[in-house]
């Protein structure tokens, strides 16, 4: 799951990790109301923010035709302007895809005076099984980017997960930064705050970029200008907080309607929709619609103790998706019945109404047979194949004969 | 021979009252398994199904019953303590079932076992079966959910990162006479126990394993860190399938490990790793078993 840049930085917060001064506003009003109170807190500089999952906001364009969803202004009724202007707009970034986003908050926030720039983010690795806190003195800039062009400014520190995050790691990190003095020590608090907060959330990322030195009126101060968060699906259960940061309208339609039925479903943009019992067999099964000049439309598991529940609302939310012009689904029948889940195809399909696009199932395992002839005998439009190869080349024939 | 288990191996399972842990408790029971106890804490004294005394305590049911091996199915916000309940009972084997275990759980699982004897395979995987040769291929050590009609007693060991693709693997060799010596599930999360290589260094030394099905998926290095090994210490012939090729990246396809993230983990530097250490590619996952027949 992941969440906002303003929702992080509250999380960041509860860590004692500083961002700069701002609020949230899903109104232009609320917005400009907001951009007072910083004015009259002695703040000059705003920046008006679009609130969306994803990166390259500053970069981006909206549909509209109107430029950035990072906006800079001084007085209240800019804030405004530039909040009406992106609110209930759609924001197309190099990250969105060419649909875009659908800007429904902003954060108004002070511009920080900003004198040097860094990028920090505690992740994963998985070769070690261990948190590591990674490190560069390039902010701003696309960590990937930087680890091809300059893997030296780079610097990761791995977590003993049976001492924690040492204050002495923080504090060798701060100096790797040029650190000195007071800013030393506050850089080190917040670097642990930020790492805290990754571990005690159950996070899987946390990305501060850029990590700000700013100027303030009473000397400088490092601060959290961007944050990035994403969490653990599996650890949320005991974490209610986070889970209500969960923000539907970043997330399709239909997916949100398959985590309704405890269906692990991906919407993609092809046009094969692929119904399998298996992580590891419906990514296998979309490879084999591509190799053969298909596209897959989706990734679904129904598990591998679906029943005939299941594979109806699985069938259905393939059928909702518009571009979905061939169906195949694909089942190894281990510990469930191929018969079950082939009364379970036909039981929907009739339920559905005349399928308008052709469906092809291929069945192995267990009572396979039995399987095939329920669907020969359903007197359905269902075609049966025996292998994976035979029944994708028939699905993506079908749609193109049909086209 | 085998590896991790032999049908003697006598087998705890952690769970054993649940739906789940029950229905396949009576499916292992059913192939010949030694299933010698059940743990349920609170349940200590019961029978399950009238004949596995049930205890309370995993280090109390390997004092009375002598079990080695232990197969978990509690659900995932307990799997890290059972897990560590078995290590502390000093299990050679454990087999983590459960899929849904968070991940920081499993960190803080690894660093506790580090320095332990006992060998942790999942979680999120289907098991560990060794076959049988007894009467109607049974008697062998089922721990977790593979389903034994697919499966034969022989001499190709399979490890793999997904179910249903390790059940494909196996029917596909068992339909063309070939049996099986270990077939191993390593689980789908981005933190287990066993990896691709600790299987494979096993099945190297093991007599009886004549060939390797290695089946992987994107995400991770595990494919890739099995290749380097191979380069140097393969000795039998290896025939794999990785899955995901199409996957978009960023998404988590299914399982939690499954992610191709910055462009690291993809299929095909998996694939091209493990075919320039002398591994037979399958194009596709229906032509695993041939992959294999073709290099033996």
């Amino acid at each position: 799951m992941n969440i906002h840049e303003y929702q992080a930085k509250q999380l960041l917060a509860r860590y004692g990790v500083p961002s700069p001064p701002g609020e949230v506003a899903a109104a232009p009003e609320e917005a400009g109301a907001i951009a007072d109170r910083l004015i009259a807190a002695g703040e000059k500089r705003l920046v008006v923010k679009a609130q969306i999952h994803a990166g390259g906001r500053g970069r981006g364009r909206f549909k509209n035709g109107s430029q950035g969803g990072v906006r800079l202004c001084s007085t209240a009724s800019e804030a405004a302007a530039h909040a009406r202007a992106m609110l209930g707009e759609v924001l197309v970034t190099r990250q969105t895809g060419p649909e875009g986003r659908r800007v429904n908050r902003v954060l108004v926030e002070s511009a920080s005076d900003i004198t040097r720039e860094f990028y920090l983010a505690v992740i994963l690795d998985r070769a070690i099984a261990r948190p590591v806190v990674v490190l560069s003195t390039e902010g701003g800039m696309d960590v990937e980017e930087i680890a091809e062009k300059h893997p030296e400014k780079i610097v990761r520190e791995p977590v003993d997960p049976a001492a924690g995050f040492m204050p002495y790691q923080a504090r060798k990190l701060a100096a790797r930064l040029g650190f000195t003095g007071d800013m030393l020590v506050s850089a080190s608090s917040l670097i642990v705050g930020v790492f805290r907060t990754w571990w005690e959330t159950d996070a899987t990322l946390v990305e501060i970029n850029p990590l700000c030195v700013v100027q303030q009126a009473d000397g400088h101060a490092s601060l959290v200008v961007d944050a990035k968060m994403s969490f653990d699906d599996n650890a949320l259960f005991r974490h209610p907080e986070i889970r209500e940061m969960r923000d539907l309208g970043e997330e399709s339609p239909l997916e949100i309607e398959a985590s309704e039925h405890n269906l692990s479903y991906i919407k993609l943009a092809g046009n094969i929709g692929c119904l399998v019992n298996g992580a590891g067999l419906a990514m296998a099964t979309m490879d084999i619609v591509q190799s053969v000049g298909g596209e897959p439309a989706n990734f679904l598991d129904v598990g591998g103790s679906a029943n005939k529940e299941q594979v109806k609302a699985a069938l259905k939310i393939i059928l909702k998706d518009p571009g979905v012009q061939g169906i195949w689904i694909n089942i190894f029948g281990g510990i469930m019945q191929c018969d079950i889940i082939a009364q379970g195809v036909v039981d929907a399909a009739r339920e559905i109404g005349p399928l308008e696009v052709p469906l092809v199932v291929r069945l192995a395992g267990n009572n396979s047979d039995l399987g095939n002839q329920i669907l020969r005998e359903s007197g359905l439009p269902i075609l049966s194949a025996d292998g994976m190869e035979e029944a994708a080349r028939k699905v993506v024939e079908a749609v193109t004969c049909c086209r | 021979m085998s590896i991790l288990v032999t049908p003697e191996t006598r087998v705890l399972v952690q769970g054993i009252t649940g739906t789940f842990g029950a229905r396949h408790t009576r499916l292992s029971l059913d192939y010949g398994t030694r299933i010698v106890a059940g743990v349920t804490p609170g349940k200590g004294g019961q029978r399950f199904d009238g004949r596995v005394p049930i205890f309370n305590t995993v280090v109390e049911a390997a004092r009375e019953t002598g079990a080695t091996a232990s197969v978990i199915f509690v659900p995932p916000p307990f799997a890290a303590d059972a897990i560590l309940e078995a290590v502390d009972a000093a299990l050679e084997v454990v087999v983590c079932i459960t899929e849904g275990v968070p991940v920081a759980d499993m960190i803080r699982v690894k660093r506790a076992m580090e320095g332990r004897p006992t060998r942790l395979l999942g979680p999120n995987c289907p098991g560990i079966v060794t076959p049988g040769d007894g009467p109607g291929r049974q008697s062998g050590c089922r721990m977790g959910i593979i389903p034994s009609h697919i499966l034969r007693r022989g001499h190709i060991g399979v490890v793999s990162r997904s179910g249903t693709l390790t059940y494909e693997a196996i029917w596909q060799l068992t339909q063309r006479g070939l049996g099986q010596s270990t077939c191993a599930g390593i689980g789908g999360d981005p933190v287990f126990g066993t990896s691709h290589v600790d299987i494979l260094k096993m099945m190297n030394e093991d007599p009886d394993t004549h060939g390797i099905i290695l089946i992987g998926e994107i995400g991770g290095t595990s494919e890739e860190d099995a290749a380097a090994w191979l380069r140097e210490h393969g000795r039998k012939p290896v025939a794999c399938f990785v899955a995901g090729a199409s996957a978009p990246e960023g998404r988590r396809m299914g399982h939690a490990g499954a992610i191709v993230s910055s462009g690291k983990g993809t299929a095909q530097a998996k694939i091209d790793a493990l075919r320039a250490a002398g591994a037979s590619v399958a194009r596709l996952p229906s032509e695993i078993a041939e992959a294999l027949i073709r290099i033996m």
